[in-house]
């Protein structure tokens, strides 16, 4: 009877740790490096280096797709 | 700057593809291309939707992760772009965007998968700025001249914005609160999680809740 019992604690204690070898299967994706030619900033050409004139000119852009502030 | 993005507003959208016709003239894309294209659910029902969707360019692209070549890459405004000389057409992008954005041309008269093509927000890519290069490859580089996207500029309800994300969530807090409603439907707040009481969320109206089981935007006459 003891022996059944051992038998049946030494399962269930087994049963109960299983899990804890198991690995994470889902793959983990890393952010590549850039392979490619380097890009040169948006400014640089039609804005001659002027990111603020640059970004100037998108916010009223921006702004113009607001109708509440276009339209009066 | 922040970060640039797009947001459709599925509210104002009217499914006219405007924006997808004015991306293929801007860009000349060719046939069988779509770097955007309007989404309609429940089509013909009462109450349905319509969705502009093209590349989001996402903070954390899943395309650029799975690319074997690593020929993706993110510019100082969160553009996402890639490189089409270093590009060998695997398609892995394709399967893992989420909103299909990846395209690729059938470049032979037996169905060759050409280079990947997406929307670049206007900005071109790593050719030289404004040169016929970069038009070629990438189409037109609008953002070099200080302008932006063609598709959402041309919008003709404005459902679809597009520009830097903080001045983007400004607009359409502004429009929700005219409209007292759509708040809970799409925004920054929702995407993003701000907390609550932060002053950018302040003064939106929060509408109650549609009722469950009734169909989105009204029901059948």
């Amino acid at each position: 009877m003891m022996k059944i019992a051992g038998v049946i604690a030494l399962a269930v204690g087994a049963l109960l740790i299983a899990g804890c070898g198991e690995r994470p299967q889902v793959v983990r994706y890393k952010q590549g490096t850039y392979q490619g030619k380097p890009d040169t900033p948006p400014y640089d050409a039609q804005f001659k280096g002027n990111r603020g004139e640059w970004e100037n000119a998108l916010a009223t852009r921006n702004q113009a797709q607001n109708e509440y502030k276009r339209v009066q | 700057m922040a970060r640039m993005k797009f947001l459709c507003d599925a509210e104002r959208c009217i499914e006219c593809n405007g924006c997808v016709t004015a991306c293929k003239q801007e860009h000349d894309i060719p046939w069988g291309v779509n770097r955007r294209r309007v989404v309609t659910i429940n089509d013909g029902v009462p109450g349905e939707r319509s969705i502009s969707v093209a590349c989001m360019h996402c903070s954390d692209a899943p395309c650029m992760a799975v690319c074997p070549v690593d020929c993706f890459y993110r510019t100082e405004e969160g553009v996402v772009l890639h490189d089409k000389d270093l590009c060998i057409g695997c398609g892995y992008c394709f399967y893992a965007c989420p909103f299909g954005a990846p395209q690729f041309p059938q470049t032979g008269a037996f169905g060759v998968r050409g280079k990947m093509d997406k929307c670049t927000f206007c900005a071109g890519g790593p050719e030289p700025d404004g040169s016929q290069a970069e038009y070629v490859k990438y189409g037109r580089n609008r953002l070099s001249e200080g302008k932006l996207p063609a598709c959402a500029e041309m919008c003709s309800t404005k459902a679809l914005l597009g520009g830097d994300g903080d001045v983007l969530a400004n607009i359409y807090r502004e429009r929700v609160t005219h409209r007292g409603r759509g708040a809970e439907v799409w925004g920054w707040a929702t995407a993003y999680k701000l907390p609550a009481n932060t002053p950018s969320t302040q003064g939106i109206p929060v509408p109650n809740p549609p009722a469950t089981g009734a169909p989105a935007g009204g029901s059948k006459s």
